[in-house]
């Protein structure tokens, strides 16, 4: 790797829906201040999982100490805009000129790219102007990642002249450089999400200037059975066997069978498809693994664990 | 209509496949929303009979395979009837499938409501048009609810299962037609689309413009403007679209299926999903949880059971093989400690999904719960099989 991942400045995480895009992205963001980085971590879906995963009050635009060298906004495209308008244009008393905001939002929603460069020039902006010294943010699915990263050139290419023109030139600068923006990809040992890494670690060299700095791989099971063991838990499974060891222990001893049966059955499943994804992703991205943490709750306790897990697979 | 009580508390989908012309799956991303909406299709084509049709966003590259097909194409496609067969089951009716690509269907949609050829090839070829219709998020939801429309409105099917495509919030394409139409009749679109020379600048509009203009230069403002005179041109046939589409989503041959796993965040958004239906006054047929560990992890006693396997493996394991031939007695304790610990880690995921299962079920009491699969679906029987704890 050419960076060590956290000595990056912004990181977008992403990845298919349901596979702990956000936790994972809390944790970098908490390993990072941990270590004495002031990061700001900014939810862009503002769908208020950043907040659930530390257990703090909804985020905002306005970004909010929520831990020790630790920040969390929420990204909101209207207020980007004022923002904007009023750092380069500078552009006052907006407020008085609100429906003007309304309308344009408009456009923003219709014009290619507008919204998203909005979310992304903020985030360059951060970057630039040195606020921090990481970004991490909790990005779009991997379904909508690619525009939005694109967006920079996509502007570039189809404005010709005007201030948001002016502005893609740095911003790509900045995306550009491996040493200082990264894009990293959470996925889960099963089919879809290690289907739409590859098909995204693809589209992201293609369509876009982002590095892909890394793959996390959430919820890896442990191995139940170690070597020659798997044949001692098959004779347990012998009637006799299973009759003897109810008798010992003096309780039911099938559901916790089945239930060891099954946790391997899904071990190997998982296992063909983390193998594919090695095959598939080859030496571009390096893998992190989280394990399967069996938490009893999703919040602040899980965000900790789960910064401790990827603190041990960085070398920390 | 009485939803069907089943053995073990979770509901039939049968007599909602049966009764229903239009079945919706919703949900967040990663929850088994396509291969839940193939099942069921598959599960109404073999025992109900008809003519049963699934659209779906992005179908797993196995999932078409396992519905017999090379690829899915923007065109309906029948499942190979013999395909049943191999699966053991004499198929009632037939199953068709089609795949939603957004770009085919918008050039379909502006093919169709284009005043002349004229301008049809001048929207097609306008290079802001694949930008819109490719980048507009809002414009997979429309397009979905659209074509759902229209293959409803053909009469061509019994049922049609869809499968919602992946929104950056779930009920996105629950307001896609209203918001297509209020955007064919917004004041900004009539002031963009005032040709150049005509244009007045009024109070109101003057300070947009000229803060328009700074920011995305008049080039882009003008290109702009030509698109959406163009597009202009469709706006009667648009606009009664989308409103025809939002009488069919809330039309009461219509329902609504929520899909979940039970992990925290799409459990969340499944409930403001099951809300928004509430508000919106749209029919919610049943609520689908999709993976959920079996029950043999909650039994009673077996907690207890596990506790002392990590405890006294050793003795334990001693007596056992005292009894019958299981190998050696040292590694006979680690297996017995590690299927102890195995079995408490698996617990406490599956009691807090007991509990998120509860918080679900009150919001509908129509719940079915697929238990989780140990294996991938590649086959029309494994999809059958699925169907299975759907069904009965």
């Amino acid at each position: 790797m050419s960076t060590e991942l956290l000595d990056r400045r912004l990181l977008f995480v992403t990845g298919k829906g349901g596979v702990g895009k956000t936790t994972i992205a809390a944790a970098l963001g908490q390993l990072a201040s941990s270590r004495g980085k002031r990061t700001l971590l900014c939810e862009v879906d503002a769908k208020g999982n950043l907040a659930g995963a530390f257990e703090t009050g909804p985020t905002q635009f306005r970004e909010r100490e929520i831990g020790p060298d630790l920040w969390a906004m929420s990204m909101d495209t209207d207020a980007s805009l004022k923002e904007y308008l009023s750092l380069q244009l500078k552009l006052p008393l907006l407020s008085r000129i609100g429906p003007l905001a309304r309308t344009f939002d408009f456009v923003a929603n219709a014009a290619p790219g507008v919204k998203e460069i909005l979310v992304v020039g903020k985030l360059c902006y951060e970057v630039r102007e040195r606020h921090y010294d990481l970004v991490v943010v909790d990005a779009p699915a991997s379904g909508h990642i690619v525009g939005q990263l694109a967006a920079p050139q996509a502007i570039q290419d189809l404005v010709k002249v005007g201030s948001v023109r002016d502005q893609t030139g740095w911003m790509l600068d900045i995306l550009s450089d491996p040493a200082q923006t990264g894009a990293v990809i959470v996925a889960t040992p099963e089919e879809m999400p290690v289907n739409e890494t590859l098909d995204l670690s693809e589209r992201l060299a293609d369509e876009t200037r982002v590095d892909l700095a890394a793959v996390v791989v959430n919820r890896v099971l442990p191995e139940l059975f170690g070597r020659g063991e798997e044949v001692v838990f098959r004779a347990l499974r012998d009637d006799t066997a299973s009759a003897a060891l109810a008798d010992a222990v003096g309780g039911p001893v099938e559901p916790l069978l089945e239930g060891a049966e099954l946790a391997v059955k899904m071990r190997r499943t998982r296992a063909e498809h983390l193998g594919d994804l090695r095959a598939g992703l080859g030496r571009r991205a390096e893998l992190l693994y989280v394990p399967e943490l069996f938490q009893r709750t999703h919040g602040v306790r899980a965000t900790r664990q789960i910064a401790d897990a990827l603190s041990a697979e960085l070398g920390y | 209509m009485t939803p069907k009580r089943r053995a073990n508390g979770g509901t039939s989908l049968e007599p909602l496949l049966a009764a229903k012309e239009i079945v919706i799956c919703c949900g967040s991303g990663g929850v088994g929303k396509t291969t839940t909406a193939a099942s069921a299709a598959a599960m109404a084509a073999a025992h109900l009979g008809g003519k049963v049709l699934v659209i779906t966003v992005d179908p797993a590259r196995r999932l078409a395979n396992a519905l017999g097909l090379e690829r899915f194409g923007n065109a309906e496609t029948q499942v190979p009837p013999e395909l049943f067969v191999e699966a053991g089951v004499e198929p009632r009716g037939e199953l068709w499938a089609a795949m939603l690509d957004t770009k085919q269907s918008w050039d379909e949609l502006v093919r169709a409501h284009a005043p002349d050829a004229a301008t049809r090839d001048a929207i097609l070829a306008n290079p802001l048009y694949e930008n819109i219709t490719g980048r507009f998020v809002q414009s997979h939801d429309y397009i979905a609810m659209e074509r759902l429309y229209e293959i409803h409105a053909s009469g061509r099917y019994d049922l049609i299962v869809v499968d919602t495509p992946p929104t950056r919030n779930a009920i996105d394409f629950l307001e896609a037609p209203d918001r297509m139409a209020d955007f064919f009749s917004s004041r900004l679109l009539r002031w963009l689309t005032v040709p150049a020379r005509s244009r007045v600048f009024t109070m109101a509009s003057k300070p947009f413009y000229t803060v328009a203009d700074r920011i995305l230069g008049s080039q882009f403002l003008q290109d702009i403007a030509e698109f959406f005179l163009l597009f202009q041109t469709m706006y009667d046939g648009f606009v009664e679209r989308a409103q025809a589409v939002t009488r069919t989503l809330s039309d009461n041959r219509t329902t609504f299926v929520v899909v979940s796993t039970l992990e925290a965040s799409p459990a969340r958004e499944a409930e403001f999903f099951i809300d928004a239906l509430a508000s919106r006054k749209y029919p919610l047929g049943a609520v689908v949880i999709n993976k959920a560990l079996p029950a043999l992890f909650l039994e009673r006693g077996a907690k207890k059971v596990a506790e002392r396997l990590c405890r006294d493996a050793g003795p334990l394991a001693e007596r056992v093989a005292a009894a019958a031939p299981v190998g050696e007695v040292p590694q006979l304790a680690r297996v017995l400690g590690e299927v102890g610990e195995s079995y408490l880690n698996f617990q406490v995921v599956a009691t807090r999904e007991a509990e998120q299962r509860a918080e679900l079920a009150r919001h509908a009491d129509v719940v079915a719960t697929v238990p989780f699969a140990d294996h991938d679906i590649t086959d029309l029987a494994g999809l059958l099989e699925l169907g299975g704890s759907l069904w009965r």
